[in-house]
């Protein structure tokens, strides 16, 4: 059935008439663009121009486009050329492609040196707009916190309790085993270099002040920012998409007070309880490899450990816990709302959530160092 | 050929699709003929957009068989099925235009998939579809994003027929659009369905389009095709939802 195409010129005296016969159809489109390109060259000046389609055994879009490309380059000057043989039930479809204006398409203006350098100026004028972005959802979640204090019965606590499920108690497991086999890694590495000067036993003064003070909130809230700061993103930003955050607003309903409270009193609470976790998983692994590897007896690491740290060192991780969390979750609510209709949109701010969500949750830590070491904790 | 002429484009035969324990579809048999317009109607929730998405391949089947030309898609092979794939479009109750990409790229996508043609055939063909479909060319540097309910539909049927295909599925293609974009929207699938000889199957609520577009309606009720054939014979059912649906108040505008 399907035919190749052709296009064969006859000449007629003066009358230039090209034949084209078989399937124009996409599937032979790569061969009949060629067909056509060669015939547009055509050289001399016929006083007539025809193109018989009445042997074309099936025509589609493509192939009436090109019928109708050839019309358009062999009508130059005076002589406008025709399509012959058409018949009725294509008429309509070349009918439809003759009132296509060939517009030129705009290409992407190419990448230059000039454009990159504004690219990066645009990306540090964006700094500033960040950290704005940031002071205004700290405000306005406050403000929230405010009202609902003021009128505790438009809080939601169902939202907050749904919240604390997914971001504390569903986080539990894979928290406990990541803290659980880093205290393992760092007791393992103390013994190990310890040992050389004959004081394995620091071991437990160092996993104590190091899991208590800094990498157990560090670490915890960094998976924090990577497991629930990216979902609050993606939930946030997908609701945008799909205008669910439009629809409430035309209802009356804050979304601040809505959505993104419930989800940071949820976090504010949550990662100071993982933290915790975090840190006694941390210590039992320090102190099961200091047992089996080291050879410090359990009793022997826990007399240790109450001599080696304070109360101290507990309060100084333990109260950068909820500041980290309010930093993961304004940052993740503010790129959630600031996503755009598209899904490459919601990929780039899921990104940026859980980048921006890191790195101030060490900008974060660093402040605090100078300030306990300052205040003398 | 003349096998294929004679042969329904797609023969659906004792389909059952069931989610978890509500049985949908309930060995159901369909068939749409080469050529024409089917208009498939039924309540909403009836299951017309699952029997649309088990033919294309989206829901599984418990049982039962689907040919489409004539190529029974469960025992096909992969380069079979992508045959079959080329050969039909698809437009999606909301469109599914790729967010990231722009209009234009969104109609060129499955040409530079399927078609080895030079970019400037493609970007003729796609200012050709917008053409076709009533958009201007400048919407083709948009995003999805950047267009309104209408142009979206608008798009996504240039997407759908951006390879000419033999075949497509229409998911309440007038739904959200005014009534005179619908109605040039049955118009433009008249035309097109008689340029490039296509078969439509289309699932609709508008009556208009049944009247104005379709061939042949099946109506879908109780998980089986509860009556097929021309507006007539619906109109002379006597089946209690095909009266109240063609004998409504809103029928009754139409047909007047």
């Amino acid at each position: 059935m399907s035919s190749d195409p052709k296009l064969e010129r006859i000449a007629k005296g003066n009358a230039l008439a090209l034949c084209a016969t078989g399937t124009w159809t996409a599937s032979f489109a790569p061969v009949l663009e060629r067909m056509v390109a060669d015939a547009e060259k055509l050289a001399g000046t016929p006083q007539s121009i025809f193109i018989d389609v009445s042997e074309v055994a099936k025509l589609d879009t493509f192939g009436a486009w090109l019928i109708e490309r050839l019309r358009r380059s062999l009508t130059k000057g005076p002589v406008e050329a025709q399509i012959a043989g058409l018949s009725a039930n294509y008429s309509s479809l070349v009918d439809e492609v003759r009132r296509v204006r060939a517009t030129a398409v705009v290409d992407s203006s190419p990448i230059t040196i000039a454009g990159m350098l504004e690219q990066i100026g645009r990306a540090v004028a964006g700094v500033g707009g960040t950290i704005a972005g940031l002071v205004d959802m700290l405000g306005a979640v406050l403000a929230a916190w405010f009202r609902v204090l003021i009128h505790p019965r438009s809080f939601r606590l169902t939202s907050t309790v749904h919240h604390m499920e997914q971001v504390c108690w569903r986080a539990v497991p894979i928290i406990v085993l990541i803290t659980f086999l880093i205290g393992c890694i760092i007791a393992q590495q103390g013994i190990f270099h310890f040992r050389r000067f004959g004081a394995d036993i620091f071991v437990v003064d160092m996993l104590g002040v190091l899991v208590l003070r800094e990498i157990g909130v560090l670490l915890v809230a960094i998976m924090v920012a990577g497991r629930s700061g990216s979902a609050y993103t993606a939930e946030l930003g997908s609701m945008k998409m799909r205008e669910e955050i439009d629809a409430l607003r035309t209802m009356g309903f804050d979304p601040i007070e809505v959505l993104v409270l419930p989800r940071m009193i949820a976090l504010v609470l949550a990662l100071p309880i993982l933290a915790f976790l975090g840190a006694m998983a941390a210590l039992y692994g320090g102190g099961l490899v200091a047992w089996l590897y080291g050879g410090v007896e359990p009793e022997a690491f826990l007399l240790r450990l109450r001599d080696a740290i304070s109360i101290d060192h507990f309060i100084v991780g333990i109260v950068k816990a909820p500041v980290m969390a309010a930093v993961i979750g304004i940052v993740a609510c503010v790129e959630g709302l600031a996503v755009q209709g598209s899904a490459e949109s919601l990929g780039q701010h899921t990104t940026a959530s859980v980048v921006k969500g890191i790195f101030f949750v060490i900008v974060m830590d660093g402040i605090f160092a100078i300030f306990f070491a300052s205040i003398g904790m | 050929m003349a096998a294929e002429v004679q042969n329904p484009i797609i023969r659906v035969r004792n389909v059952t699709v069931q989610f978890g324990s509500t049985r949908v579809l309930d060995g159901l048999d369909l068939d749409v003929k080469r050529g024409e317009i089917l208009g498939f109607v039924g309540p909403s929730g009836a299951g017309k957009s699952v029997l649309t998405r088990t033919i294309i391949g989206l829901v599984p089947k418990v049982a039962g068989s689907i040919e489409v030309f004539g190529v029974d898609l469960d025992s096909s092979s992969t380069s079979q099925r992508r045959n079959v794939e080329r050969r039909w479009g698809v437009l999606f109750q909301q469109g599914a235009l790729f967010s990231s990409l722009t209009v234009r790229q969104n109609i060129q996508f499955p040409m530079r998939e399927y078609l080895r043609v030079s970019q400037r055939l493609m970007d003729e063909i796609t200012m050709a579809k917008l053409t076709m479909v009533g958009l201007k060319p400048e919407v083709a540097e948009r995003f999805p994003s950047e267009l309104s309910g209408g142009m979206i539909k608008r798009v996504a049927l240039a997407r759908a027929l951006s390879l000419d295909p033999d075949l497509v599925f229409l998911d309440e293609p007038t739904s959200g659009l005014d009534p005179i974009g619908a109605g040039d929207f049955d118009d433009l699938v008249r035309t097109l369905q008689r340029t490039l000889g296509l078969t439509v199957f289309m699932v609709t609520h508008d009556l208009d389009s049944l009247y104005t577009a379709c061939d042949r309606i099946a109506v879908l009720g109780n998980g089986k095709i509860i009556a097929a054939g021309s507006i007539a014979d619906m109109q002379a059912s006597q089946h209690p939802w095909l009266r109240q649906y063609f004998h409504g108040k809103r029928a009754r505008a139409v047909m007047a």
